[in-house]
């Protein structure tokens, strides 16, 4: 279904709903937002643009009064306000659709919704489910109120969130990163939503740190960059290339890597793999890829078309229903992280925290995770050794740290992240597979993976770098490929791929682009 | 009230907080004693020359040390890979019950060999004893914690069964074995006192324990496991086999504990030859947090208290339940100190 | 295996079963509130016995039954209100916590148990609960008697059962409770306190266990021992497990515990050639592998174990 379009109507009487001045707020010794005024006005959709870390949701969780700022003050409708919880901030009709989603999932829609503004002490369900189709009819936001949240596609789950803010009445909705989750048919379906909403005098905050989505549906851009705020713009009186470069502070370099040089035999095989998901459904259908030495395949597709447990099949840590996959011709036994290890396959799991490191252990001992056994000596562990392999390490990859003996949780993401490469890609691996490695990194971090990942292509690896990010697919792969639903959509060379046919792709539609 | 994460503290900062907890325990104890009607300063002088103000009384309370040793040892390392072995009771008595079938039945063999069989079949009676809930946990995912506990009460009933039967001491109506053979039992170490060969044992259970957790790979992978067993599998650790073993050698000390009981101090299987040892062992190995010096040296701490205890008992009439009690409140002292050094607490007015 | 299907047998059996599983009911609907918001609470066997220990004491002091009950409660909830200060204000580790509890608790009810009593020879005993009919029901051949010619504490028990199911399910408190053990974020930014809730929770759950302590000195028995309790906490605890955190479903299990425990008191009477120890085994064997037989399906709630607090880093 969709909205018509609604004309953006000029903002002629702008009134400030929302007014935050002087907004501080430090975490431990990071100084997350340094002095930020923001207004909202009546009726606008706002963009509220940075990179990651630039403090765009810390300033909206103070909003929403999930933290309490340092100092500064807010206004909502010209008067000032203290918001000291979220409850505080849901009385007065403000919204948030967080970028983890605050669903439970085996609960169903209508419970979910419902929750914690049941007025009285017994459940009326009957009220409660009259209220949502009505919300439902009005902004054209359908899902199944008995349906249980973990059967809805990540779409509708979106959906379930918008909902739940409007049924308390928000007339201030904030959503953090809302298309990071979306297929392009469902952000275009979502950006209806919103401008319906909009017209109905909701005020909307939009988070994002994607240029075109923001150029596409904000009426106004706020720019934050590394705290601050470092510009505010119409849209329609900037560009792409202007946002970016206000974003990252400094001229962005126009990168396209030249093309590689791919030899012999495919080294990384997945042959008619089926892989099931934690609910038993079939998740990855018989999918088939060949990816040879020096080239980098990139998987693209929304986040829940298979994608996660392709990986972690490819990893070793799910075990596949059927098919197989063969490293340098040699077929991997299912279920076994240490063969993929021990065969140099390069692996970069999705969640770097719970999946690839042991945050309470420190940097060196996260280092020799995988080899750890080859570093003894007389049956005993050489921690000398240990400590010269960090050290290297560290330097090689440029790790910030207090040393190789700080505790692993006291680093940055970006250096999370590289101690998972330093691990995985010094010791010239054969494969390398990728699961979202740059996500929620700044710009800095984003830019030494994509270099580190270019590396390992030149000295013959054979990559598969699943992304949701297609800036990053189209910047870094040599073929791409797109999965939904479990299979391969399409797969074409970069050179030959336009971004409208890898979108259409994306969303499920089979058909060649003209 | 806000709870915020802090800076780390120093190292120094850092080993002091067990002292002072130690210490803040301590002067807490002096609640119950007032309640108790006790005289505080004949309480606690009680207290520490009870413990330690003769040589017979600090043998004393070295031996009562050991099976605390071997039971803290048994649970730190359990809990370091984050396997909830609240069943060191059981596996003490199956230890015991091992020790004490060898050592009755103990075939003609030089002494060194003897005492060998006897610990070795203590601790694999232990272990074997452990290794059933780690197994449940492996492979059904069931939750160590219940199953270990209901283990425990399974092997309190073995133990029953057998001392009122096959190994009950003929003609006897109590529930009791009969006598370990004099070449199975420990030899004592010191004249004048019952400071025996299982003391040592206990310390050097210490530095086997230390060597484990620092220099080997099991160790590593022990602590990997318990850090983060999602994680340390994707590394290439095999998590069930790294489970498997560490309760095998949890399990096996906590059953050398009912080894010394039985061929040291004892010298029958007796129901109550553990008077919660096991559990103790918990508070044990988090005062002593997790790590081989500090379990032994909190065990040493708490046998003060227990022999202690008894002496404070005889001369002011505090019961000598006071021993838990402070055991309790030293646990609880020390989790909120250990939260301290991590955090930043402030109360606020919401 | 005639003397086995006697009315009078069966009628004893399952009278016995109502009382060996009520105190589990207890503690198993107790315990049950307070994972269902998310805490795991390990001190329930210590919070058990102090509350045996305090209704015993405060029966035996003022000759009223009831104010045992009361006293018990309370205690439970004091104890249960300083395991939220630990695990859920602090957030220490919820095992620890609850097993620090436990093993204070047991010495401090030992203790102040000596200094009130002393060491009798005779220990000294109240007099406890006496049945109470229910008029027309405990007519019914077998099952009156045993259901409906009961303590009160047992009925008091049986009507919790589906005023918990009904708090659970059918109420917005019951909603937020669910929302807070499954995804306290998700609780957080609807405006439910999820401290305060889990708090609540624990205090009313510890309640519940004292009181099921209470029964085991103040009905069942009528006297003090330091193992009255003797790892009900426990079993209740794997009740919850085999319930699948479900009220109803933990009654069944307490009640089949409970049919355990009555027929291995019973068979050993018969002269079967077994020794007694090991009729005893069978319940806590029975409940290892129930556990197993359910672990496929268990659903503990997603936010178990994990102290909550808002994020720190934007």
């Amino acid at each position: 279904m969709s909205r018509p379009d609604t004309p953006r109507t000029h903002l002629e009487e702008r009134t400030p709903v929302v007014e935050m001045r002087s907004i501080r707020k430090t975490f431990l010794d990071v100084v997350a937002n340094r002095d930020v005024d923001f207004t909202l006005y009546k009726g606008e959709i706002c963009a509220l643009l940075g990179e990651n870390g630039a403090g765009k949701t810390t300033l909206m969780n103070i909003l929403f009064g999930y933290y309490a700022a340092d100092s500064g003050e807010i206004r909502i409708g010209g008067e000032k306000v203290s918001l000291s919880s979220p409850r505080d901030a849901i009385t007065r009709r403000i919204g948030m659709v967080h970028q983890h989603f605050t669903l439970v999932p085996s609960q169903t829609v209508l419970e979910n919704t419902v929750v914690g503004s049941c007025g009285g002490f017994f459940l009326d369900m009957g009220k409660a489910r009259r209220k949502l189709l009505e919300l439902q009819r009005r902004f054209g936001l359908h899902v199944d109120p008995d349906a249980p949240v973990w059967t809805l596609p990540i779409g509708g789950q979106q959906k379930v969130e918008i909902l739940k803010a409007l049924y308390r009445d928000a007339h201030i909705l904030i959503l953090d990163e809302p298309t990071a989750v979306l297929a392009p048919l469902e952000t275009m379906e979502l950006f209806g939503t919103l401008r319906a909403l909009a017209a109905e005098g909701c005020s909307v905050v939009f988070i994002s740190h994607k240029l075109y989505e923001v150029m596409e549906i904000a009426d106004r851009v706020v720019v934050l960059s590394k705290g601050s705020v470092a510009a505010e713009r119409e849209t329609r009186d900037t560009d792409e290339r202007e946002l970016a470069n206000l974003m990252v502070g400094r001229e962005l370099a126009v990168q396209r890597h030249s093309g590689s040089q791919r030899r012999g035999d495919p080294t990384l095989e997945i042959r008619s793999l089926s892989v099931r998901n934690d609910k038993e459904l079939e998740a990855v259908k018989e999918l088939s890829l060949a990816i040879r030495s020096g080239e980098i395949l990139g998987m693209a597709g929304v986040s829940g078309n298979g994608q996660r447990e392709l990986a972690e099949a490819l990893f070793g840590l799910r075990v596949p229903d059927g098919g197989d996959v063969l490293l340098g011709g040699k077929p991997l036994p299912p279920g076994k992280p240490k063969t993929a290890v021990d065969r140099k396959m390069a692996r970069i799991p999705e969640d770097r925290m719970t999946t690839g490191l042991l945050l309470e252990l420190t940097v060196e001992e996260n280092l020799v995770l995988e080899n750890h056994a080859s570093f003894r000596s007389f049956g005993m562990l050489d921690h000398a050794a240990i400590g010269r392999h960090a050290d290297r390490l560290i330097g090689e990859f440029g790790i910030t740290t207090d040393g190789r003996r700080a505790v692993a949780r006291t680093l940055s993401g970006g250096n999370l992240q590289k101690i998972i490469l330093a691990r995985e890609l010094s010791a010239s691996p054969r494969a390398v597979v990728a699961a979202q490695p740059t996500r929620g990194l700044d710009v800095g971090a984003i830019e030494y993976v994509h270099k580190r990942i270019l590396e390992a292509r030149e000295s013959g690896a054979a990559i598969l770098l699943i992304s949701e990010d297609l800036d990053e697919i189209f910047l870094l792969a040599d073929r791409i490929a797109v999965m939904y639903e479990g299979r391969i959509m399409g797969i074409a060379e970069r050179d030959e791929a336009s971004r409208e046919q890898v979108g259409l792709w994306m969303s499920g539609v089979n058909e060649p682009c003209a | 009230m806000i709870v915020s994460k802090r800076a780390p503290l120093p190292g120094w900062i850092q080993l002091l907080v067990p002292v002072g907890a130690v210490l803040a325990t301590l002067l807490l104890s002096a609640i119950p004693i007032l309640i108790a009607g006790g005289d505080l300063w004949l309480s606690y002088a009680s207290l520490f020359k009870g413990a330690l103000g003769t040589r017979y009384n600090f043998l004393e309370t070295c031996v009562k040390a050991a099976p605390l040793t071997f039971t803290g040892l048994a649970v730190a390392f359990a809990f370091r890979a984050k396997f909830w072995n609240i069943g060191a009771e059981g596996q003490l008595l199956a230890g015991a019950i091992a020790a004490a079938w060898v050592g009755i039945y103990a075939p003609p063999l030089p002494k060194v060999i003897v005492l060998f069989l006897v610990c070795a079949a203590g601790f694999l009676a232990g272990g074997a004893w452990a290794t059933i809930p780690a197994l449940l946990k492996t492979k059904y995912r069931v939750d160590d914690v219940v199953t270990t506990l209901l283990l425990n009460y399974v092997m309190w009933h073995l133990m029953g069964y057998l001392l009122f039967g096959p190994l009950q001491m003929p003609g006897s109506s109590w529930p009791r074995s009969p006598a370990v053979a004099e070449i199975a039992r420990f030899p004592v170490l010191l004249i004048r006192s019952r400071f025996h060969l299982g003391i040592l044992l206990a310390l050097v259970a210490v530095l086997v324990v230390w060597f484990v957790n620092s220099k080997t790979v099991f160790g590593y992978q022990s602590r990997a496991v318990g850090v983060n067993p999602r994680a340390a599998a994707f590394g290439g650790i095999n998590v069930n086999a790294v489970i498997m073993k560490t309760a095998l050698l949890s399990g096996g000390l906590a059953g050398l504990a009912g080894v010394g009981e039985v061929v040291a101090i004892h010298f029958h299987l007796l129901m109550d030859i553990s008077p919660g040892f096991g559990y103790s062992g918990i508070v044990i190995a988090m005062l002593g947090r997790l790590h081989p010096v500090g379990t032994a040296l909190s065990a040493f701490f708490f046998s003060v208290i227990i022999v202690g205890a008894q002496s404070m008992s005889r001369l002011t009439g505090v019961p000598t339940y006071i021993a838990e009690v402070i055991q309790g409140m030293a646990l609880i002292v020390m989790l909120i100190a250990l939260l301290l050094t991590e955090y930043r607490v402030k109360a606020v007015r919401d | 295996m005639e003397q086995v299907m006697t009315t009078a047998f069966i009628t004893g059996l399952l009278a016995a079963m109502m009382r060996m599983a009520t105190p589990i009911i207890f503690g198993t609907l107790g315990e049950i509130l307070c994972e269902r918001a998310g805490v795991l609470n390990l001190g329930i066997e210590g919070i058990m016995l102090m509350g045996a220990m305090t209704g015993f004491l405060t029966t035996l002091t003022t000759g009223s039954l009831w104010l045992g009950v009361a006293a018990a409660a309370l205690v439970g909830v004091l104890l249960s209100l300083f395991m939220a200060f630990l695990a859920v204000y602090l957030g220490l580790s919820q095992h620890v916590s609850g097993l620090g509890i436990t093993l204070f608790s047991t010495g401090l009810a030992m203790f102040i148990y000596r200094l009130a009593v002393g060491s009798p020879v005779n220990p000294p005993t109240v007099r406890p609960f006496t049945q109470t009919a229910i008029p027309f029901l405990s007519g019914i051949p077998i099952l009156g008697t045993a259901l409906f010619n009961q303590y009160v504490l047992v009925y008091i028990a049986l009507l919790l059962v589906p005023l918990i199911w009904f708090l659970l399910y059918r109420t917005s408190w019951g909603l937020a409770i669910r929302t807070v053990g499954e995804n306290p974020f998700a609780a957080d930014t609807v405006g439910i306190n999820v401290n305060l809730t889990r708090t609540l929770c624990l205090a009313a759950g510890g309640a519940l266990m004292g009181v099921g302590g209470a029964f085991l000195t103040l009905a069942h028995q009528n006297m003090f021992l330091i193992d009255v309790v003797g790892g009900r906490g426990w079993i209740a605890v794997a009740m919850v497990i085999f319930g699948n955190w479900d009220p109803v479903k933990g009654m069944a299990g307490a009640m089949i515990f409970g049919f355990l425990d009555a027929l291995q008191l019973r068979l050993q009477g018969l002269g079967f050639d077994i020794p007694f120890h090991l009729f005893l085994i069978i319940p806590y064997l029975m409940t290892v592998i129930a556990l197993v037989g359910v672990s496929r399906r268990a659903a503990a709630p997603a936010g178990l174990l994990k102290p909550y607090r808002r994020e720190e880093k934007g």
